[in-house]
């Protein structure tokens, strides 16, 4: 066998009790490994009527298929558990290179469950594993919670992931990070783990991964990254610019949202681009584990240095709050990789925040002095400070924009689906990607099928961005396709150059399976379903496939796509029927049966 | 008729990011590239106002042309 090592660790931290068990592997062929199969087994395991922050709830940590191999990008692993933000399935992956090492040492997934009875930290290497005390760590960062533990393993090899003090402070924005800055950022996983007492956990691996066809290997890794090395985006657009080059072709196109999504274009916008990152503040790329095309950055700022930040997390704490000052946005993001924060959710919270004082809604009374207004660069950066140590009005903002805003009565302030802050792209220009972040089943979320890509960047083809026709088959192929990216355990980025086919020679060549496209499409499309009877288990329904009102109801108010709007009710319906499920939303029986579910 | 060109990524290097032209009534896209010595097939986004184009299409006065090569992210 060979991409699956056929083992899962199982920590019980009520008992303190260590086991190992084999993968279930008829269940790996319909479901893949990472986001699919421990999806599924979350469902299996969890009850939907779990409160996420009990001992009850569980947390996968798991790597995918081919994480740890020699395909291009395979460094990814996925944080699997409910979510405390909005209840439905957390799945935030994350790369680097810690994901790859749980593989070497021996392992595909690691389960949590329970709940320590004080501040513990996991250490694998290889087959030994124990629980040790966290109490000395406790209230650390992450890099200081990085940092000792490392020199405690005594080898510098080891990988950390842990969380900050946000995680531990039950932030419900809060994340799971790796390799100091990388993060499984979304939906709060990070408080799942603070609520089991766990602060990190360390792996040192010295196996390697098994490839179950070699030879096959060498022609089909050769093509795939003779794609990566040609296309125009992995080969030479990201590894120039990072992911920030984003900044103004979204802007340029008009939907790229200013302060709190009121605007939509941003004359300034180029004062934080990828252009001008690359120009000032770029030191070297960061690529993740094999990942030959090296989006991530290490940049440097006034009075410091550190990774990043991405394209969301510059619009977030750029434009979106009204600000142009890129040292504020760096640290900002750097704070946020310390404290163990979601950007982009904290940065929607700050920017909802700042409407909320516009409107009036916050008294000036409750800031304790810090500005919380559109254009302030100093007092958003204290602002995500104190998030993560919820300090003062920061421990609400830490419950995210959602909770936040409609403590005031003004939840449609909060520009959410489900309750997760929606990304840097203005739906109401972007039918396709409007309809995904409608029907994402984290939430609003860019990454559960990336439509800008058709819609804006061109690719695999150019579609027009206003119009309706095919978006909802092109919405559902996507995000069946993005299922089995994840559940390989493949960076999302790597399907700029790569498609359907390119996937399925990879998973084949290094798990001698032989799935046809459109059995690899189906793996995809029931990881899809699963998550889906989940949430709809835990009581979401159609009426939660939407956006908040202002991307409804108004049309766009300024730049180039002025006056456009979303038109999800004509696309919902569409989108339903290509899925199979009936008008409310739900799978028919025909639909799970033809997916073997 | 007077438009307004903006250069991204690559397109920017020994360029300009943004410029006024001047241009005859009835000129395209192409009309723009030539002189920048910029080909056709190198352009991936093209997008006049906003709205996504070809190198073929008409401009009129006061366009704003933005051009970019293969770049993308997320
Ligand atoms: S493309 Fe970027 S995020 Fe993806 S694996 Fe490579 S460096 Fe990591």
């Amino acid at each position: 066998m060979g991409g699956y090592i056929g083992k899962i660790l199982r920590v019980n931290l009520t008992e303190g009790k260590i086991s190992t068990e084999p993968l279930n592997m008829e269940l790996a062929k319909k479901y893949l490994s990472g986001r699919g199969l421990a999806g599924k087994m979350f469902t299996d395991e969890v009850a939907s009527d779990v409160d996420a922050l009990s001992p009850e709830n569980k947390i996968f940590i798991a790597a995918g298929a081919l994480t740890g191999t020699n395909a291009p990008t395979s460094g990814r692993y996925v944080v699997v558990t409910k979510s405390p933000l909005n209840g439905v399935v957390a799945s935030s992956n994350s790369g680097g290179q810690w994901g790859a090492h749980m593989k070497f040492a021996g392992y595909d997934m690691v389960i949590l469950e329970g709940k320590a009875d004080r501040p513990v930290y996991l250490s694998i290497h290889d087959d030994v594993v124990e629980i040790k005390d966290a109490a000395h760590v406790w209230g650390k960062d992450v890099y200081a919670t990085t940092d000792t533990l490392k020199k405690e393993f005594g080898d510098d090899k080891v990988k950390v992931l842990s969380i900050g003090p946000a995680g531990e402070n039950l932030s419900l924005i809060s994340a799971v990070m790796n390799d100091l800055y990388r993060a499984a950022g979304r939906s709060g996983v990070g408080a799942v783990m603070g609520s089991k007492n766990v602060k990190a956990i360390l792996v040192r691996g010295t196996g390697k991964v098994e490839n179950a066809n070699p030879d096959v290997m060498k022609t089909v890794l050769s093509s795939a990254l003779g794609k990566l090395r040609e296309n125009g985006v992995t080969g030479q657009g990201l590894p120039t610019y990072g992911t920030a080059v984003l900044v103004n072709i979204i802007n340029e196109s008009g939907i790229y949202p200013v302060k709190n999504f009121q605007e939509s274009y941003d004359a300034e916008a180029d004062l934080i681009s990828g252009e001008t990152m690359t120009a000032n503040h770029l030191i070297k790329k960061d690529p993740c584990y094999r990942c030959p095309i090296a989006c991530g950055r290490y940049s440097k700022w006034e009075g410091g240095e550190g990774a990043g930040p991405e394209y969301e997390t510059v619009w977030v704490f750029g434009s979106n709050s009204g600000i142009h000052d890129f040292d504020a946005i760096h640290k900002a993001n750097d704070l946020c990789n310390k404290l163990g924060l979601d950007t982009i959710s904290v940065g929607a919270t700050i920017a909802a925040g700042m409407e909320l004082v516009q409107r009036g809604y916050i008294k000036p009374e409750e800031l304790d002095g810090t500005p919380l207004e559109f254009g302030n660069a100093a007092g958003m950066v204290e602002w995500v400070r104190k998030i993560g140590y919820a300090e003062g009005l920061g421990a609400k903002m830490a419950l995210g924009s959602y909770r936040f805003a409609e403590s005031y009565g003004a939840p449609e302030l909060s520009m959410t689906v489900k309750k997760l802050e929606i990304p840097a792209y203005d739906p109401r220009g972007v039918q396709g990607q409007g309809l995904q972040f409608a029907t994402s089943n984290r939430g609003g979320c860019h990454v559960r099928g990336y439509m800008i890509s058709p819609e804006i960047l061109g690719l695999p083809e150019k579609l027009d961005r206003t119009s309706l026709e095919g978006k909802a088959t092109w919405v559902k192929i996507f995000q069946d396709l993005t299922a089995v990216i994840d559940s390989l355990g493949l960076c999302l980025f790597s399907s700029f150059a790569l498609g359907l086919s390119d996937y399925a020679a990879l998973v084949n060549a290094v798990t001698g399976a032989n799935y046809t496209d459109e059995e690899l499409l189906a793996c995809g499309e029931r990881i899809w379903n699963n998550e889906r009877l989940h949430n709809l288990r835990v009581g979401y329904s159609a009426a939660e496939d939407t956006l908040p009102k202002r991307l409804i109801q108004d049309p766009i108010v300024d730049g180039p796509s002025k006056g456009q709007t979303l038109k999800l009710a004509e696309l919902l319906p569409k989108y339903y029927a290509e899925r199979g499920w009936d008008e409310a939303g739900v799978p028919t029986p025909e639909c799970l049966t033809k997916l073997g579910m | 008729m007077r438009v307004t060109v903006k250069l991204f990524a690559t397109f920017r290097d020994g360029r300009f990011k943004v410029e006024e032209r001047e241009l005859p009534q009835g000129s395209n896209v192409l009309n723009i590239l030539e002189p920048l010595n910029i080909k056709p097939d190198e352009v991936a986004i093209c997008l006049v106002n906003g709205r996504d184009v070809n190198a073929q299409h008409f401009l009129n006065d006061g366009d704003t042309i933005a051009l970019f090569p293969p770049v993308g992210g997320g």
